[in-house]
């Protein structure tokens, strides 16, 4: 305590001197990117080493970190450290709490990182390895962690503003009206794309749904032993709860294997999506103790677990990446995945672990108000983002080291596979990529499923190419089965966690707006109101997991696409904020740091927005499909393409009108908020280059901190002759 | 053994056990063990002399925050 009594003398660490030591290990990192860059993007024929992306990535995001990341945080948000930040002037022992860079580092990965950046990267394989690859390192580096760490940045200064809040105090009503309307979108369609990534990979597998229905009960447990037994002591929990999920999917291997217990955990899409469906409602609605918080602690446990053993597995087994550098369905546009070429469809396909809006939120949430340093944002807000980058990175090539043949099998809607693995294998063969069906049938053996075939969504690849990683190095082809199950069962716990906790936020949103109508409705003790918002939000994404299960075009191929461009529009609302807030400070010169990716994201955004909507591909366009179907409809046909009855059909016309009219309302939603915007930039600029801002004034800080991950020499010092100081106080 | 090395062996003893000691109170942090201490700390701060809550009541009513404050989660 008596250590923080005298003031900081610093405004920003001086720059490290270059000693030639530092010079030679700068030229390394430099040389080793170069290198690995070089592997990964001219090799054209012949297999690599995952260990080049590896090595690509991570020397990139050194470089990014230490030159683009430092640059920005001193010279661009002129970082201040004498300045008092939130958690050190409002201290309140709750949410507003000077906290260790590390834990808050850790704080804020969990909450950002989910199952996001393990289902874009999967998808977006199919046009090979590179295009992903060089969206989710570039994108990083110059827009998702900027965004991350800019949003951060002002959200620290305005005492952790939500978004919401800073887009109409600064833009106006108008860019605040949309930022809400636009979490609102997106969080529907995330759930819904998230629940049905956990239908296609549980549906008809006894294995994965006995173990993910057994996490309920587990989590029970945890939240009452927390509870009553041991309040506070979250590791030991988390730790029995992570024995129990072990045994849980041990136990699941014996289910699958019992002709009776098999039959009673084998579920369709519809029974597991009214399953998810009922589930999401009673889970929103349950006190947070009880399932809520323990299944938090349970999936933050697995995740950062499971991303460290992937990170060593990768690293020490080396897989080959299978799949080539470009498919021909990145220039085609023809790819049985997700249609549209390359651009823009990578761009809106990776969102998570390259530039996802959504972590916006979370940047200006509940981290603002615990860092401790304001120039702490780079290693929180900027380090982060990397590391979810490298997630991606990893889910990446778990896709690409599967053989190809059966990553298409896989990922193909079931419609364009057939029944069989003879016609599955015959369809991928149709798209140039050989596989034969003992191939597909074998695969499904090793890992004890039924079938391979068309588990669209992401996460049975990333399962399948994680299982062949783990297996190589722990327990070979005997525990292939078991870590697949193992990583379906992790990304479907995120998941739920996601679903629950989605659901609460959409509820609490709506009931905040239903309150302006109606007073009660903002209570949110009331009970009928409580139930009432719930049921609508669970209805929401309740509707879109029903028609994307049921979509005879393969809801993943339909919905993705419109969950991408709902998290970019996100995206767009947070840089355009930023790009407002830099420029009515008066730092116009800078503000090309968050406006390129503004751009970026709104050019990617809106073409993909006008080819879902105007296209005359009806692989592509919502509308030319819809058109067709209707007009085979209006003369009588009763099936077309993938789709086989009439009542098929006329489903067609109904999602395409829906998914239709929303990419035109997030189209729109993106235009009304850049004009919005750009207003208020030419009236700052007309004011002679400032405005002012809502910014918190200035106080002294009293505290110190180091400001990255490990503390310079210099801060050691610093920090021992402050300890010995406040020790001779006491 | 000379005494040189006992000294270095037990100057690296004590390297790791606070490298470790420090990965723990890291841990812990993340796992947002720390919250009754850190309102313990609050507490002693702002009402010298009030007793505090007592540790299970301070954990149900920490828990119970999230009833109403949703926390963010993403994707």
């Amino acid at each position: 305590m008596s250590s923080t009594n005298r003031t900081v003398e610093r405004e920003a660490a001086p720059p490290p001197r270059w000693t030639p030591a530092r010079i030679a290990v700068w030229a390394a990192v430099a040389v080793v990117g170069a290198a690995a860059w070089g592997v990964v993007a001219l090799s054209r024929g012949e297999e690599i080493s995952a260990a080049w992306l590896i090595f690509a990535a991570l020397a990139s995001y050194a470089i990014g970190y230490r030159f683009y990341a430092r640059f920005i945080s001193y010279r661009v948000l002129r970082v201040d450290d004498t300045r008092a930040t939130p958690a050190e002037r409002i201290n309140n022992g709750t949410d507003f709490h000077p906290t260790d860079r590390r834990v808050l580092y850790g704080h804020h990965f969990a909450a950002i990182a989910g199952a996001g950046p393990l289902v874009g990267p999967v998808l977006a394989a199919q046009m090979g390895y590179l295009p992903g690859t060089l969206w989710i390192i570039i994108g990083v580096i110059f827009a998702g962690a900027v965004q991350d760490m800019v949003v951060l940045f002002f959200s620290m200064r305005r005492n952790g503003r939500s978004l919401g809040q800073m887009a109409r105090e600064e833009i106006g009503p108008v860019g605040g009206v949309a930022a809400l309307v636009a979490v609102l979108a997106i969080m529907i369609i995330l759930l819904a794309v998230l629940a049905m990534v956990v239908v296609n990979a549980l549906a008809d597998s006894p294995w994965g749904s006995f173990s993910l229905i057994m996490t309920i009960p587990i989590a029970l447990f945890m939240g009452c032993y927390l509870r009553y037994l041991r309040p506070g002591r979250v590791i030991e929990t988390s730790l029995i709860g992570v024995v129990l999920l072990l045994a849980a999917i041990v136990a699941g291997g014996w289910v699958a294997a019992d002709p009776f217990w098999s039959e009673v955990f084998l579920f369709t899409h519809n029974e597991l999506t009214i399953g998810l469906v009922v589930y999401g409602f009673v889970a929103s609605v349950l006190p947070v103790w009880l399932l809520l918080a323990p299944r938090d602690y349970l999936s933050t446990f697995m995740k950062v677990g499971v991303v460290a053993l992937l990170a060593v597995s990768i690293i020490v087994s080396m897989p080959v990446l299978r799949l080539p550098a470009f498919t021909d369905f990145a220039f085609n546009g023809e790819g049985p995945v997700f249609a549209g070429a390359l651009f823009p469809f990578v761009f809106i396909t990776i969102a998570c672990g390259a530039l996802s809006g959504f972590h916006a939120l979370i940047s200006s949430g509940t981290t603002p108000k615990l860092i401790e340093k304001e120039s702490q944002v780079r290693m929180i807000g900027y380090g982060s983002m990397l590391t979810e980058s490298f997630v991606a990175v990893m889910a990446l090539i778990t896709a690409c080291v599967i053989d190809p043949g059966v990553y298409f099998a896989m990922n193909m809607p079931a419609g364009a596979l057939g029944d069989s693995v003879t016609s599955a294998a015959a369809a991928v063969n149709q798209l140039g990529f050989t596989v034969s069906p003992e191939t597909l049938q074998s695969t499904a053996d090793s890992i004890e499923e039924s079938s391979v075939l068309a588990r669209t969504g992401g996460a049975p690849t990333f399962a399948l190419g994680a299982a062949q990683i783990f297996s190589s190095l722990f327990g070979g082809q005997a525990m292939m089965a078991f870590w697949y199950h193992f990583a379906v069962m992790f990304e479907a716990l995120f998941i739920l966690t996601t679903v629950d906790a989605g659901t609460r936020v959409g509820r609490f949103m709506l009931q905040d707006t239903l309150g302006n109508v109606y007073k009660p409705m903002r209570d949110i003790t009331w009970k009928p109101g409580l139930y009432l918002t719930s049921a609508l939000v669970v209805a929401g994404w309740g509707y879109f997991l029903w028609a994307g299960v049921n979509d005879p075009l393969g809801g993943i191929n339909q919905l993705f696409p419109l969950f991408g461009i709902a998290n970019q529009l996100l995206a767009a609302i947070a840089l355009a904020v930023c790009t407002t807030l830099l420029i009515k400070s008066g730092r116009a010169r800078y503000a090309w740091i968050t406006l390129i990716p503004l751009v970026w994201d709104a050019v990617v955004t809106l073409t993909a927005s006008y080819q879902k909507v105007f296209s005359t591909d009806p692989a592509i366009g919502f509308f030319a499909q819809r058109a067709r179907y209707a007009e085979a409809l209006a003369a009588g046909e009763t099936s077309l393409g993938t789709a086989q009855t009439v009542e098929q059909m006329e489903k067609v016309v109904v999602n395409t009108t829906v998914d239709g009219v929303l990419s035109i309302l997030f189209a729109l939603l993106i235009i009304v908020v850049l004009a919005d915007a750009c207003r208020v930039w030419v009236k700052a600029l007309r004011a002679g280059g400032s405005l002012p801002t809502s910014e918190e004034p200035y106080q002294r800080s009293t505290l110190w901190a180091p400001s990255g991950l490990i503390p310079t020499k210099e801060e050691r010092e610093i920090a021992a002759a402050r300890s010995g100081e406040g020790a001779a106080a006491s | 053994m000379t005494d040189t090395r006992t000294g270095r062996v037990r100057r690296a003893r004590a390297t790791v056990a606070a490298a470790l000691a420090q990965a723990w109170h890291i841990a812990r942090g993340v796992a947002g063990e720390h919250a009754y201490e850190i309102y313990l700390e609050h507490h002693a701060r702002t009402h010298p002399g009030v007793p505090p809550m007592g540790e299970r009541e301070f954990w149900r009513r920490h828990v119970d925050r999230g009833d109403t404050e949703p926390g963010s989660r993403c994707c």
